[in-house]
């Protein structure tokens, strides 16, 4: 078990103690909000307090020595709730700290999200790490470095504007105290200040820079990296067999011949959930599989018709919304488009399937590695399902494969519980399987959209009519119910109905609310659809993905309509000066004022502020078109981004090349595919994603400066406006304008066959 | 039933049964961390090793087939300590996101470039077309083997 933490629930007091640490009464605190509060089931996640109210997330946990623990041997400790997803939070977030206490950030020892360590910073998701967590880490760094220059200035005598910090001590002159040595008994345990004196940008020497990802050497190496990686000694393998389709139910297995099988521990039937646990993975394998074949269900048809949709989750909108309203009517309008946009269940997608480990202790605590976005919201729910007290269940987040958003992480928490209950004392690991993560997983949601929009006298747009018809985006824990071996207990906790709210961040309205632009009139509508008849979830972006493709199509639809060209279009009519920047620099980039025609070729252009209130991105592409089989690629890419203060430049880079590539492949090639019953996307091969065929001849990503602002976060910014750019070119390759994603070959060739060229 | 089979290098005996995938093995039995589970339907490449000189997908290759082969890992490169050119490479085009697929993509590399070390960029992805990666990292990790067609030329 040596790269384990002890598997019983240690305290954030007793690890500290175990280096000499000088801690103090703050971590029962920490255990109180940790294990005790059962809000950290439905919170969504963690939202500033009141505007009057700290930075970042230290709203949700105000005492410096939550974030930031000092050691009698000068060891910095940083706690964040958040986790790394393989977007390079751990060491944004050590840039953070160091910058502040003045240390390399190399010696700093990181903890991130885990239930009895960490704040409770509900899910790492939206972007928000580092405007969340990362603000707030930077800020209790500021506030403890002032702290101890204070405290420094008693015990020396001397005045505190003569003394700085570097390198963990306190100098004055001649004379040094280490950190180490000036935190005793509660020094770091008050709470934080409003404002903190923060290092201005010019002066920074570890923000700002391109620190390399601490955690890339290990992974090019073999080191212990991911859950899959765990292997304690005396581990099990756990695989789990699953129904057939979603409101399958067992009518039979023959668990007692499974049971006799080599290597075979146990044979787990709780209702409809079915399990293996056996001592070497590919027995446990082969045993899944017997089970599976043994297994007799009770199917029906419970899917609609994925040949038609789009008409099908219309039907399902029981409640409308108003997003947005300018409560005025188009006035001078002189030419219209009006256009409806769909999108299909689209996957996460994960390359490494879900897996989680999982051990019952002799003092019935369930530990579990996970690599879940939210181990508060997961204990809760696990706890909840094993019928448990929170305190029962402890889980450390350890990396998985990237998750884009709430894949089946969560799910493989559960049965890694469920399994560690069967056989009290070993530890478990389960792993899914591929096709069980392709069936399973909570989709993308399916969604329609229809714009009427139109153009003045003057080349202005006129009207914004924008109504979108979608689920809420997630269905995450909290309530048991969203665990889904949950569902198939003999005991079954069903999934909460979906709960229509419209908030400033958004969910299948994310975006909607064209604020990117000045506009005299503009109405959206959300047509609610509460029913789920695909499972469905948060993915990267969620509703502001396909909105984005919808709206920023239709700007380049008006742009045509006015006969102006689609960046002075959107420059003009740029509501923000941060937006019009972001616009003006990827048409410089791509070098959009020297483009030529090319037979074949076209360009493409879109922009989006994402959220509304986080990063703003412009993206210019260059897309090829094979006119006999219909395939699009993408050439090259262009993109501007203004995320607030640069932590780490290459960071924002690797986060906006990658959300450019992983919409394409969206846009380009993705549809999850199902019968009456079944899913039938269960593999690569019936689910295709982007191969390096696919893969442009570059992408370029301009960072905008912004010394002094706040974060804005960058991991979700590219999905939107990188669909319509994509759309926008193939617009204007073929004279055709594509409206059902995804714009595969197929649709292409029909659209250049139908129609000849027009442009 | 044993089997002895030649990992980076060292004589293993292996008591699996025959027919199980060389994946497991290596991941359990012999500890190794560098080929990933992806599909275990040779779809993905996450678990690609080098058999003599030849990239396999080690999920659905049987170790009953391996015996008498020579085969490599991502361990077999280097170390955190002292990592191999290509390791280097990768470390420093900061070729990773979640890094999930970077093992595999680097030992299909690996034997694209004992192979052929002047390989060409068209020629790197051409070669890779078998390896997903989801998070999008194909551009830096064209970067990161054309770098270490550089640095072994270099050596």
């Amino acid at each position: 078990m040596d790269e384990l933490r002890e598997p019983r629930a240690i305290t954030r007091r007793q690890l500290l103690a175990g280096t000499g640490a000088f801690i103090v009464s703050f971590s029962l605190l920490g255990m109180a909000r940790g294990q005790e509060t059962p809000p950290a089931a439905v919170m969504p996640a963690p939202a500033p307090a009141s505007p009057s109210a700290l930075p970042g997330d230290l709203n949700i946990d105000p005492m410096l020595d939550s974030w930031i623990a000092i050691d009698a041997d000068n060891q910095v400790t940083v706690f964040t709730g958040k986790a790394e997803l393989g977007q390079g939070v751990k060491t944004a977030i050590l840039q953070c700290a160091a910058e502040e206490l003045k240390i390399d950030p190399l010696t700093i020892k990181l903890i991130t999200a885990d239930t009895v360590l960490s704040p409770n910073e509900g899910y790492t998701a939206g972007s928000m790490s580092m405007s969340m967590s990362g603000t707030a880490v930077r800020n209790a760094a500021a506030q403890v470095r002032e702290l101890l220059i204070a405290k420094a200035a008693t015990q020396l005598k001397a005045d505190p504007t003569t003394l700085t910090a570097q390198g963990g001590q306190i100098v004055g002159g001649p004379q040094s105290l280490t950190y180490g040595a000036l935190v005793t008994g509660e020094t770091l345990h008050v709470n934080a200040q409003p404002t903190s004196k923060l290092t201005p940008t010019a002066d920074f020497t570890v923000m700002g820079t391109s620190l390399p990802r601490v955690d890339i050497p290990g992974i090019v190496t073999g080191a212990v990296t991911y859950v899959q990686d765990l292997r304690p000694d005396g581990m099990l393998h756990g695989r789990v067999v699953r129904p057939p389709s979603y409101t399958a139910t067992l009518a039979d297995a023959d668990t007692a011949s499974i049971e006799k099988m080599p290597g075979v521990v146990k044979v787990i039937r709780d209702g409809s959930y079915l399990a293996v646990i056996a001592q070497q993975e590919w027995q446990a394998i082969v045993a899944m599989r017997t089970l599976a074949r043994s297994a007799k269900w009770k199917e029906q048809a419970s899917l609609p018709d994925e040949a038609h949709l789009p008409e099908a989750l219309k039907a399902l909108a029981v409640e409308d919304g108003t997003v947005a309203d300018s409560n005025t009517t188009p006035t001078g309008v002189v030419q219209t488009f009006d256009a409806s946009y769909t999108r299909p269940y689209q996957m996460h997608g994960s390359i490494g399937p879900s897996c989680a480990l999982g051990q019952l202790g002799s003092d019935g605590v369930t530990t579990i590695y996970t690599h879940t976005q939210g181990v508060y919201p997961d204990h809760a729910a696990i706890a909840q399902m094993l019928g448990v007290d929170q305190t029962k269940v402890h889980c450390i987040h350890m990396q998985g494969s990237g998750c884009y958003g709430h894949n089946q992480a969560d799910d493989a928490a559960a049965d890694a519980a469920l399994m560690a209950r069967a056989v009290p004392g070993k530890p478990v690991r389960v792993q899914f399987m591929r096709e069980q993560e392709h069936a399973w997983e909570p989709y993308g949601p399916g969604m329609v959209t229809h714009f009427t929009g139109g153009v003045d006298a003057n080349g202005k747009i006129a009207q914004w009519d924008y109504e979108l018809w979608s689920n809420s985006h997630n269905s995450r824990p909290g309530p048991p119910g969203a665990l889904l071996s949950a569902r198939y207990l003999a005991t079954p906790f069903p999934q909460d109905p979906q709960v229509f709210s419209i908030t400033p961040t958004g969910s299948g309205d994310r975006n909607s609310d064209p604020l990117g632009y000045s506009l005299p009139q503009k109405h959206v509508i959300w047509h609610f659809i509460k029913d789920q008849p695909l499972r469905q979830s948060a993915l990267r972006s969620l509703g502001a993905f396909f909105n984005l493709f919808s709206m920023e199509s239709s700007v380049d639809e008006m742009a045509r309509l006015a006969g102006v060209d689609p960046v002075d279009f959107r420059l003009t009519q740029a509501a923000d000066p941060r937006g019009a920047e972001v616009i003006r620099r990827a048409a410089s980039s791509f070098d959009w004022a020297g483009w030529t025609p090319v037979p074949g070729r076209g360009r493409g252009f879109a922009f989006a502020r994402y959220e509304n209130h986080a990063s703003y991105l412009a993206i210019a592409v260059e897309i090829a078109v094979n006119t006999d089989t219909g395939t699009v690629r993408l050439v090259r890419a262009n993109a501007a981004i203004d995320s607030g203060e640069i932590v780490n430049p290459n960071g924002i880079r690797n986060q906006t090349e990658g959300g450019i590539l992983q919409s394409m492949s969206w846009t380009l090639y993705e549809a999850v595919t199902f019968d009456r019953t079944r899913i039938t996307s269960i593999d690569w091969q019936t689910y295709p994603i982007l191969r390096f065929g696919g893969v442009p001849d570059s992408i370029e990503v301009d960072i905008v400066p912004q010394p002094g602002q706040p974060f804005l976060g960058a991991g979700e910014a590219a999905q939107g406006p990188t669909s319509a750019a994509i759309a926008n070119a193939i617009r204007d390759a073929i004279g055709v304008r594509l409206y059902d994603l995804p714009l595969t070959a197929d649709k292409v060739k029909a659209a250049l066959l139908s129609v000849p060229a027009v442009d | 039933m044993s089997i002895q089979l030649n990992v980076n290098g060292q004589d293993e005996t292996i008591d699996s049964a025959t027919d199980t995938p060389l994946l497991y093995v290596l991941r359990n039995d012999l500890r190794l961390n560098g080929a990933k589970f992806g599909c275990g339907l040779g779809q993905c490449g996450a678990c690609t090793v080098i058999a003599d000189d030849q990239p396999i997908f080690s999920c659905v290759t049987p170790i009953m087939m391996l015996e008498g082969r020579k085969i490599r890992t991502l361990e077999s490169l280097g170390t955190e300590e002292h990592p191999g050119p290509l390791q280097q490479a990768f470390i420093d085009e900061q070729a990773a996101q979640c890094g999930y697929c970077i093992p595999g993509m680097m030992m299909r590399a690996q034997a694209l470039l004992e192979r052929n070390p002047k390989a060409t960029e068209a020629e790197i992805r051409v070669a890779l077309e078998p390896n997903l990666c989801r998070c999008g990292t194909h551009m830096r990790i064209i970067r990161a083997v054309l770098r270490a067609v550089d640095a072994m030329a270099g050596a």
